[in-house]
């Protein structure tokens, strides 16, 4: 056994706990999880049923840590995973699966596939099977403090363009203020409008906010890749950065598992709770407008509709607060089918959208969420994760769909419409 | 009388039942145990919902297909429904059952009549054979399927056929080798039960739980 398999296998059988073992011990191979999967009903194929991308974990159970597998295992029957086993399951546990929970919400037994995924991804990239492209993310997110690398001089540009045209003041490594606000490389890069969107909008509400030169970026390949390790650190400079401007709490923001990093697994990561509040920018939008600090005048009249980002509803449990905040700007808000809890992926998330590998698969993919599109007649598509926006219109445009269907992000929507 | 089959079933109803029973309650209790030794970390995550709540209530809730889901799979949802269900009934609400039960532990209930309970196991065979023979037709359940499903589908049927045949005497006015045949049938369920994918009929409740808390925590739907 060579010694990266070795480290593989140790790390799977650090994630083997109560609920994993209780999950597999109550699989019947009903197949039922792979109706609710993307990456099977587009494309038909047996392989992709989320049970079965768990196999190599559920025989490592088997055979360690139940009496009758230690038994077979003894009689020399166990089946020890392999290195040529773990390079084939690359494509079923990083390429085709986005972990976006919708197999966690159908199993009949009630089987978290979508956390063991996510464990199986641990074992994985300590074996050396993590994606190249994630693995490249993360150096450079290690190294450079993002996963496109240093955004600062970018952010620094769109803070001095923010402040000329709104006469805004916008704050860095500011001590005191009520939030530290991070953001996802994606905003930076491409949806930056959501700055002076928040920037207008925390105005307005009276709420006191800072960036930190020491913790720009929200995302966290390590959460996608697998790896507790680079998670911990990546997690532990955004705690860090608030603890030291001792802010009231983090604006998690449009950013599907930057939440779920940040929010979810962020204190077990660094193994302590947080002294600060951590709250998703749609979370704090509609707290302020329930408060009355977030006023809008005017509605958007073409036909809109909503994607849920997996991560922030469906695992993250932010489902109403969206729509009582699209109600307030939307004329003509409609919901597609299985809107909300059971939204169906947008094809990119969970790392998916950036392995080369997983372009075509993933694409024909998101069929499902293009003829959801099409059914309601949508103009303009509004989300509230950067990604997914980003896997949205690329989608949009693989199938020339991008000059009929607008994406927008929820934020910037609402400032479009802030009374001000 | 020399019934050839008399000794058979007198073994099947008294040193056959105590050895099943001690094996299922002994493996039960160990692979209960080999699952919660292993633990789980505290979650340090501020709650947002009420995990323990959420967790025991999806236990239940669970149950019942999500709105959509019954259309996508029909045969495994409704032959589930009527295999688990008839053989409930079955099982439960026989007068010789609840008399075993009685026996062992002090406690009885109102029997059902015969016909309910034959109805009700004569459906719950169709839905077996309907649920088998998905696994042959339908493509994921068939790559999913294993030698334990298939002597899991036969283990839990063959009760069913053989008490059946007993209590209707079909092969013959002596119900003897049948009645001994549906004991030990009914025994062999016993001893495979916590060693095959019969388990999840108790570890199903620790899953359900499990989901439940883990999404209800971040005060989301399970």
């Amino acid at each position: 056994m060579t010694a990266t398999l070795e480290r593989g296998l140790n790390a799977l059988r650090e994630q083997i706990d109560a609920p994993v073992a209780s999950f597999f011990s109550s699989c019947v191979s009903c197949g039922l999880c792979a109706e609710a999967c993307l990456f099977y009903t587009e494309t038909g194929d047996p392989k992709y049923t989320p049970i079965h991308k768990l196999d190599l974990m559920r025989r490592m159970w088997r055979d360690e840590y139940t009496l009758m597998g230690r038994v077979r295992s003894l009689l020399g029957l166990g089946q020890p995973i392999t290195d040529a086993e773990l390079a084939s399951f690359e494509e079923l546990v990083y390429d085709s699966c986005t972990m976006c929970g919708r197999c966690t919400l159908v199993c009949p037994v009630g089987n978290d596939i979508t956390m063991m995924v996510r464990k199986m991804r641990e074992g994985m990239s300590a074996a050396g099977y993590g994606p190249e492209e994630m693995v490249g993310a993360a150096q450079r997110h290690w190294d450079k403090g993002g996963p496109m690398g240093d955004l600062w001089k970018a952010l620094g540009a769109h803070i001095a363009r923010i402040e000329k045209t709104t006469g805004l003041t916008i704050n860095v490594d500011k001590e005191g203020v009520d939030y530290l606000v991070i953001l996802s490389a994606q905003e930076v890069a491409e949806f930056n409008d959501v700055i002076e969107a928040m920037a207008r909008i925390f105005d307005k509400a009276g709420v006191t906010w800072t960036f930190s030169t020491e913790a720009l970026e929200a995302t966290n390949v390590g959460i996608q890749l697998g790896s507790t390790d680079i998670a911990r650190e990546l997690v532990g400079r955004v705690v860090n950065a608030a603890e030291k401007l001792k802010v009231k709490g983090i604006i998690s923001p449009e950013c599907g598992h930057a939440y779920q990093a940040l929010r979810w697994e962020g204190p077990n990561l660094i193994g302590r709770t947080y002294p600060f509040e951590v709250v998703h920018i749609i979370e704090l939008l509609d707290r302020l407008a329930s408060q009355g600090k977030l006023k809008t005048k005017g509605k958007d009249t073409t036909k809109i509709t909503f994607h849920d980002p997996c991560q922030i509803n469906r695992r993250g449990g932010i489902n109403k607060e969206p729509r009582r905040l699209l109600n307030m700007v939307a004329d003509n808000f409609v919901e597609t089918e299985d809107a909300g809890t059971m939204n169906w992926c947008c094809g990119g998330g969970g790392g998916v959208g950036s392995n080369e590998s997983a372009t075509e698969i993933r694409l024909k993919a998101f069929g499902h969420k293009k003829r959801q599109f099409e059914d309601v007649g949508a103009e303009k598509v509004v989300t509230m994760c950067a990604y997914c926006h980003h896997i949205l219109e690329e989608s949009l445009e693989h199938y020339e769909l991008d000059e009929k269907i607008e994406v927008q992000g929820l934020t910037e929507l609402m400032a479009e419409y802030l009374d001000d | 009388m020399n019934n050839p089959y008399f000794d058979l079933l007198m073994w099947a109803r008294t040193t056959g039942f105590d050895i099943a029973l001690t094996i299922l309650i002994a493996g039960l209790l160990l692979r209960v145990l080999e699952i919660a030794v292993l633990g789980r970390k505290r979650d340090l995550a501020a709650p947002k919902g009420n995990p323990v709540a959420q967790g025991f209530r999806t236990v239940f809730t669970r149950s019942v297909p999500r709105k959509g889901q019954l259309k996508v799979a029909p045969v495994t949802y409704v032959g589930g429904y009527v295999f688990h269900l008839g053989f409930a009934i079955a099982f439960l609400f026989l007068g010789a059952h609840i008399a075993l039960i009685d026996d062992l532990i002090g406690i009885q209930w109102p029997e059902a009549n015969k016909a309910l309970i034959e109805t009700a196991a004569a459906l719950a065979v169709v839905a077996g054979i309907a649920l088998g023979w998905t696994r042959i037709a339908n493509p994921v359940r068939r790559a999913l399927t294993g030698f334990d499903d298939w002597l899991v589908l036969a283990l839990s049927l063959l009760p069913l056929v053989t008490g059946y045949i007993a209590v209707n005497r079909l092969f013959g006015a002596d119900q003897t080798l049948w009645m001994a045949l549906h004991i030990l049938s009914a025994e062999a369920l016993m001893v495979a039960f916590p060693f095959t994918k019969l388990t999840h009929a108790v570890t199903f409740m620790m899953a359900r739980y499990y989901n439940g808390s883990i999404q209800g925590r971040k005060g989301a739907e399970s």
